[in-house]
């Protein structure tokens, strides 16, 4: 190939991807996904260490947008090694069974000034639920900030069965807050 | 004058001996305990209790500083004087360390203290599992040092009544506040 018709193919397409800013690839540690539950009345709060998304997100062009989140439940830190452990057990996440939980978007509204509602099916421990997920966009130039927290009631899933399913320790509501950093693709 | 503690004095001392005995005895217990919702009620009931402990003794310094106990009786030899000043100080200060300690590491654990599930007590250390970890080795230190002053303690009163045959454990008791 001729350098000339090089640097001309380059330039035809460059201009066009930096116009079409559709965000894919999650910067992992710019990247959180952490959860706020009650226990005997007190806020605690826990996160993810890792998770995965395939994200195709331009705001320009929602009807396109997709998301699919992945989030490898092992590795959760709920603040002590014992409770660790706890909750990978049968009762809680059964991890060795059900290793992940994963969110689909399945469709992605504008509510306007850089707020989205992402509708789809959350699945943990083999049971789906439909549910939206509000989130705010910030795009700084190559890369979007997606913001946003939603409620899950954690019998849904059955997490935290046996002993535990009672409300009076470990409440039912379990709020999930992520902030999900994404880089335009190359 | 008489040789018996205020009732109130006498009533912090009962009340408080028997909510740091049931402090110790689920301390040392519900440590032990594999995690289920029981464990996490133990542990909030204990760190509940250790805070109204840790009301109660600030209550009672002020109330002793107001009102002098009564004094040691004369047969003390001077060194005698000194082990029981310094056992009963020993006593206030692992009263204060204990409960303030259980506080720091609660919060360097990252479990905050809520009072009787009402009242959120402030963390002044944020989370931070290295130094929690410490704490909780200096809670269980105090607490083993505290176990042996009321050891100490009780072993000393039990010499006043039994081998002095003296009035120091009986002017603590309830009744008895007519004998001179
Ligand atoms: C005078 C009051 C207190 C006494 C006598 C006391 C006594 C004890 C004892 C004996 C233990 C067992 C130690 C071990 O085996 O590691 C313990 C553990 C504990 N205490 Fe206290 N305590 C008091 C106050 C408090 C307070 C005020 C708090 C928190 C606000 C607290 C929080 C804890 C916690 C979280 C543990 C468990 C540590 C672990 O996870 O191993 N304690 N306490």
């Amino acid at each position: 190939m001729k350098p000339t018709f090089l640097a001309l193919t380059l330039a035809a397409t460059l201009p066009w991807s930096a116009y079409a800013a559709e965000y894919r690839q999650i910067q992992a540690d710019q990247s959180a996904i952490t959860f706020v539950y009650q226990q005997m009345g007190v806020a605690m709060e826990g996160k993810f260490r890792r998770f995965t998304a395939q994200l195709q997100f331009d705001p320009e062009r929602l009807e396109s947008a997709q998301a699919t989140v992945e989030v490898d439940l092992a590795s959760i830190d709920t603040g002590s090694a014992d409770g660790d452990q706890e909750v990978a057990g049968k009762t809680w996440f059964d991890t060795s069974a059900f290793p992940t939980a994963r969110f689909v978007a399945s469709r992605v509204k504008a509510l306007g000034d850089h707020r989205y509602e992402a509708t789809g099916q959350l699945t943990i421990k083999g049971k789906t639920q439909d549910i939206v997920v509000p989130a705010t966009f910030a795009a700084q130039g190559q890369s979007g900030v997606f913001d946003g927290r939603f409620t899950l009631r954690r019998a849904d899933f059955a997490i935290g069965q046996g002993p535990w399913a009672a409300f009076d320790v470990v409440a039912n509501d379990v709020q999930i807050q992520f902030r999900l950093t994404a880089r335009t693709g190359e | 004058m008489t040789p018996h503690y205020t009732p109130v004095a006498k009533t912090l001392h009962w009340l408080m001996a028997v909510l740091l005995f049931g402090l110790l005895a689920l301390g040392f217990t519900m440590t032990d305990l594999p995690l289920s919702p029981q464990k996490l009620q133990l542990y909030s009931w204990h760190k509940w209790a250790g805070v109204t402990v840790f009301l109660l003794v600030l209550f009672r310094l002020a109330w002793r500083a107001t009102h002098r106990p009564p004094p040691l009786p004369d047969h003390l030899p001077k060194m005698m004087r000194f082990a029981a000043h310094a056992g009963h100080a020993l006593l206030y200060l692992l009263m204060l360390a204990i409960p303030l300690s259980g506080w720091l590491m609660s919060s360097a654990k990252g479990f905050q203290t809520v009072w009787f599930g009402v009242l959120p007590i402030p963390d002044l250390l944020d989370k931070d599992k290295e130094l929690g970890d410490l704490l909780q080795t200096v809670h269980l230190s105090l607490n083993l040092l505290f176990v042996a002053v009321i050891v100490g303690h009780i072993g000393a009163a039990l010499k006043h009544h039994f081998i002095d045959r003296d009035d120091v454990l009986t002017r603590m008791l309830p009744t008895r506040n007519l004998e001179s």
